[in-house]
């Protein structure tokens, strides 16, 4: 008897950013469990091999590089296999009080978290790199609507890919190319230490939430995986908050 | 501006058609992938290419991918 799975990923080609550290390296881990050739982005070679180790199957392949480089994200899409699924994953925490903005702090940010997935994303559609039927996941965070001291640039930053992602989705639905962000709370990854908190501090945090806990990267594999999979053809333009119960 | 590079920029606004189908003569409304969408892109690959500003009315005015060229190169 055949296996009903319409969350497999088995057949499609899935480029993931960021996949060197956190919530990247957990969505390439779980898109390898569920079938799917993975191409893995980050830019520490290392680090993205390290990645490969932890991923089960079939020939994945690696493409090293910055994405805050345009030069880099031209050569790395030129390299790339004609793709089905994207997930852009790679960004930067940080905590700034809105007094104390300095004009690098927002390059900074806004560089990886915005400019860099809709450069790729626009060279990957110039050299017409995403095959019919694609879809496209853009990891977002719950911070675009819930407000946190020192976190208005990252806020910024991700409000502005949502925005982003909602004219690509009308753009892009021609062609039967899905896109969605995905919007988790605090998620266990280097990144959340970036805010100057303690461990132990954030172990306080996380029993406000009504599931009593943070989420963990494979959380966010799972839900990317619903959205990279045909579970899902019906669904673009949303934005899915994973929260473990938080506001 | 050369016809053949421009209609080459033209064809590569698409994704579903094949270049091989768009021709100095091709009447591009009729194509199945020409919409508002495309039209956009021809706007933005004019402006890049060939540094100059049409709009969509001037394209919609047009019938063939020569008429554009045409219009295009007495601006």
């Amino acid at each position: 008897m055949e296996t009903f799975n319409p969350f497999s990923l088995e057949g499609k080609t899935v480029l993931v950013t960021g996949a060197s550290a956190g919530i990247g390296r957990g969505i390439a881990v779980t898109c390898a469990k569920m079938g799917a050739m993975v191409v893995i982005n980050g830019r520490n070679e290392q680090r993205v091999k390290e990645t490969l180790g932890m991923m089960d199957g079939r020939e994945h392949l690696l493409a090293v590089g910055d994405l805050t480089d345009a030069e880099a994200i031209i050569q790395l899409v030129g390299d790339l296999p004609k793709l089905d699924g994207i997930v852009h994953c790679a960004g930067i925490g940080t905590r700034v009080l809105c007094r104390n903005v300095a004009e690098t702090d927002i390059d900074e940010v806004f560089n990886t978290n915005f400019k860099a997935p809709v450069l790729l994303q626009t060279e990957i559609l110039r050299q017409k790199k995403l095959n019919k039927g694609g879809s496209i996941v853009f990891i977002a965070s719950i911070s675009n609507e819930s407000p946190s001291v020192g976190n208005a640039l990252y806020a910024a930053s991700k409000g502005a890919v949502i925005a982003y992602a909602n004219c690509l989705q009308l753009e892009l639905a021609p062609r039967q190319i899905r896109v969605n962000c995905i919007s988790p709370a605090m998620v266990w990854t280097d990144l959340i230490f970036k805010g100057g908190l303690t461990e132990d501090e954030l172990h306080e945090d996380e029993q406000k939430y009504p599931l009593k806990r943070y989420g963990r990267p494979e959380d966010i594999a799972n839900l990317t995986v619903y959205l990279l999979s045909d579970a899902s053809v019906w669904m673009t333009g949303s934005n899915v908050k994973i929260t473990g119960g938080s506001n | 501006m050369e016809l053949n590079d421009f209609i080459a920029n033209f064809a590569d606004q698409f994704d579903e058609t094949d270049a091989s189908e768009i021709q100095a003569d091709t009447r591009f409304h009729d194509l199945e992938e020409w919409s508002s969408l495309t039209a956009m892109g021809i706007i933005a690959m004019v402006r890049t290419k060939y540094d100059k500003a049409v709009t969509g009315r001037e394209i919609r005015d047009c019938e063939t991918v020569e008429d554009i060229f045409n219009m295009i190169a007495a601006k």
